[in-house]
């Protein structure tokens, strides 16, 4: 069991997991506070897409433990996923419906009306492509897709997986607008990230997993 | 709330407890005592003559088939709900020897029918439904031979075993809806007093094989297991 | 209202996975023709002798629709594993078995309307007379098409996301589907005939039990298994 204190939005505690044979991470701990936007930074194939997915409980950690917000991520991963914003490193959208049917089906899932789901695409700026099939859509596109669903829900913490791949400059500077609003209000960002550059200004520090392992923190 | 495969509980490096030998030349010997005993005092049966003693380890066999499923349901359930390892490894070991009893069962079935009935096969009740029942094991076998995640076997297994097993009961009374309407050939009596001492007998030394079997092979799993552990201990210590 | 925010997710996932396979280049159409190709093969290999036929009519429809079926289910989750959009679904939160209320849903509206077109192929191709009682026909499709949809889902849920999944799903649902056959093909050969034995109103007894049964089962098994 992880000691919780109460200005702790994510805590990770000797995690491990496994993928067959392959150790991906062995022994991970770390924690961010609220208020805080923490990168997580190494080589590929170091386990923070890893990370990542077992806060946001799409994965079951083979040891250890964690919490996000003072829950659980195992014993009461449902109210994590009531806290948390993840975005993946594959935007995970239906290629075969529109932006807008995109928003608006999350929008469903969430118990969010449908004006909400058309005020976020505005935010992002693709309403000028609302009706238009995801299929179509360039990789920077997608990613806003995904923020704009991201953001339906003003979740408190932030989990994020490369979220500046394939963003022009205008995409970089929504995606930081949303981390620090998100960051400013009590809430928490972890970044995974293998180029420090789009993300500088936004980072309070920075952490370097290598091997499985968080380096000792710079 | 889905416990985290850390706590696949009671995750144990521990020895599994040993399959005493004893109770495998027990069961060897009883099933050696049960065949003799009834190949010497069972007649000839009327219509079939000497052939009618398969049934001495046919039948058995069937029954064993029938109880390696609930074992098989018993645990997968109980897995569910306490999401013990140990489960698993049973349910899963009562399924691979529940499916050679299964196998032996059908065809010692036909090479009993192929001189009753002149055909190797006839879709009679007890037959066809105990091989959808092979087909239900062997679907559950080849889902935990294609499932590499250690949880998600477990998890996806139970389920199958469980609904697997609800479906035997119907799957059989449909076969026997579906025959009683046209006049299968009849299979062999086993009501026949004479034979009763014989086939109980041989029920129970089959029952003491199951035991011995699904015991012995829980072992070798638990040992698997304990191995994984232990190297899943070591890749989390050392670098 | 918790309820009406689950019914809200359950229709959003059906009215998605329609609207997705009726857009996707090879989605409805493919699996319907299949299921018409499937009934003119058998078609070919049972006849060409009327009599033959037509007795052999209803076998061939449901199995057609069986193996055309298999591609639907499988389907229905490959939609979310290609785009990766199974994982967002799973965070959201609520209960899981609105997943598969929605999915059974979208699978239940697309596999009556290929019955629908396969069983009029049927009536063409194999010289189905139809018969007076052609309501509880119907009504014997139906439970069968729930029966099929119910465990199709299921267990496509599990063999969509694994290596084997074209051979493990088939392997894993035939067997499971043998009381579906026998009781759907025994009862429509019945009320397409005179019945004389009364025999259809079992069999649909047993089908309804049968629908029930899973119905209630794979809900309850749904939420271990789509978490693993």
């Amino acid at each position: 069991m992880v000691n919780r204190q109460p200005d702790q939005a994510i805590v990770v505690s000797g995690l491990g997991k496994r993928f067959g044979t392959r150790w991906v991470l062995r022994g991970v701990s770390l924690d961010v506070i609220r208020g805080e936007a923490v990168g997580l930074m190494g080589p590929n194939g170091s386990g923070k897409s890893t990370v990542l997915r077992i806060l946001g409980t799409l994965l079951n950690p083979n040891a250890g433990s964690g919490s996000v917000d003072g829950h659980d991520i195992v014993r009461d991963a449902s109210s994590v996923r009531g806290k948390i914003g993840f975005l993946a490193h594959t935007p995970g959208l239906y290629d075969d419906l529109t932006a807008r049917e995109n928003l608006r089906f999350a929008a469903d899932m969430l118990g969010l009306s449908h004006t909400v789901a058309d005020g976020s695409l505005e935010r992002v700026g693709l309403a000028h492509v609302a009706d238009d099939r995801v299929r179509g859509f360039s990789a920077g596109m997608q990613r806003r897709l995904a923020l704009a669903r991201l953001i339906l829900r003003s979740p408190r913490v932030l989990l994020l997986d490369e979220p500046y791949s394939n963003l022009d400059n205008q995409g970089v500077e929504l995606m930081n607008s949303v981390i620090n609003d998100v960051v400013r209000s009590e809430g928490a960002a972890l970044v995974a990230l293998h180029e420090l550059a789009p993300a500088k200004a936004m980072l309070d520090r920075t952490l370097t997993i290598v091997d499985g392992r968080i380096e000792a923190p710079r | 709330m889905i416990p985290s495969s850390d706590n696949l509980r009671d995750k144990s490096t521990a020895a599994p407890p040993p399959t005493s030998i004893w109770l495998g030349f027990v069961s060897f010997g009883a099933v050696i005592a049960a065949q003799v005993y009834s190949i010497l005092t069972s007649p000839a049966e009327g219509d079939m003559g000497h052939l009618q003693k398969i049934m001495y380890v046919h039948v058995p066999a069937a029954w064993m088939t029938f109880l390696s499923f609930f074992v098989v349901l018993v645990f997968s359930v109980k897995y569910l709900w306490q999401r013990r390892e140990n489960d698993d490894l049973i349910a899963a070991s009562a399924a691979e020897v529940g499916a050679t009893f299964n196998g032996l069962t059908l065809m010692l079935g036909m090479i009993w029918g192929r001189p009753a009935w002149g055909v190797w096969w006839v879709w009679d009740a007890r037959l066809t439904s105990t091989l959808v029942l092979f087909l239900i094991f062997v679907g559950y076998l080849a889902l935990r031979a294609f499932t590499e995640d250690a949880q998600r076997k477990a998890l996806w297994s139970a389920a199958v075993g469980a609904i697997g097993a609800l479906n035997v009961p119907i799957v059989y009374m449909s076969v026997k809806w579906w025959r009683t309407l046209h006049q299968p050939p009849s299979s062999p009596s086993t009501l026949d007093p004479r034979y009763t001492m014989g086939l109980r007998l041989n029920a129970i030394a089959m029952l003491l094989v199951m035991v011995y079997f699904i015991r012995k092979r829980y072992e070798i799993a638990r040992l698997e297991r304990a191995a994984e552990h232990l190297a899943e201990a070591a890749a989390m210590g050392g670098r | 209202m918790a309820w009406r925010d689950d019914w809200r997710r359950v229709r959003a996932i059906a009215k998605k996975d329609v609207t997705t396979e009726l857009r996707a280049k090879a989605g409805f159409n493919s699996v319907a023709s299949l299921g018409v190709t499937i009934l003119i093969l058998l078609g070919l290999a049972l006849g060409p002798d009327a009599e033959a036929l037509r007795n052999a009519a209803v076998g061939a429809v449901w199995l057609a629709t069986l193996f055309a079926g298999v591609l639907a289910f499988n389907r229905s989750f490959q939609v979310e594993l290609e785009s990766g959009a199974l994982e967002p679904l799973l965070q959201y939160p609520g209960p899981r078995w609105t997943i598969f209320a929605g999915k059974l849903l979208g699978n239940l509206i697309f596999l009556t309307l290929m019955v629908t077109i396969v069983v009029a192929a049927g009536v063409v191709l194999f010289g189905v007379r139809i018969p007076d009682r052609w309501p509880s026909l119907l009504g014997v499709i139906l439970l069968g098409v729930v029966g099929l949809v119910v465990l199709g889902t299921f267990y496509a849920s599990m063999a969509s996301r694994s290596r084997a999944r074209e051979v493990l799903l088939p392997l894993l649902l035939f067997p499971m589907l043998v009381p579906v056959l026998l009781a759907a093909t025994t009862a429509s050969k019945a009320l397409l005939g005179a019945d004389v034995m009364h025999e259809a109103g079992a069999w649909i007894r047993l089908l309804v039990a049968y629908d029930l049964v899973f119905l209630i089962a794979t809900f309850i098994a749904f939420e271990h298994v789509i978490e693993a």
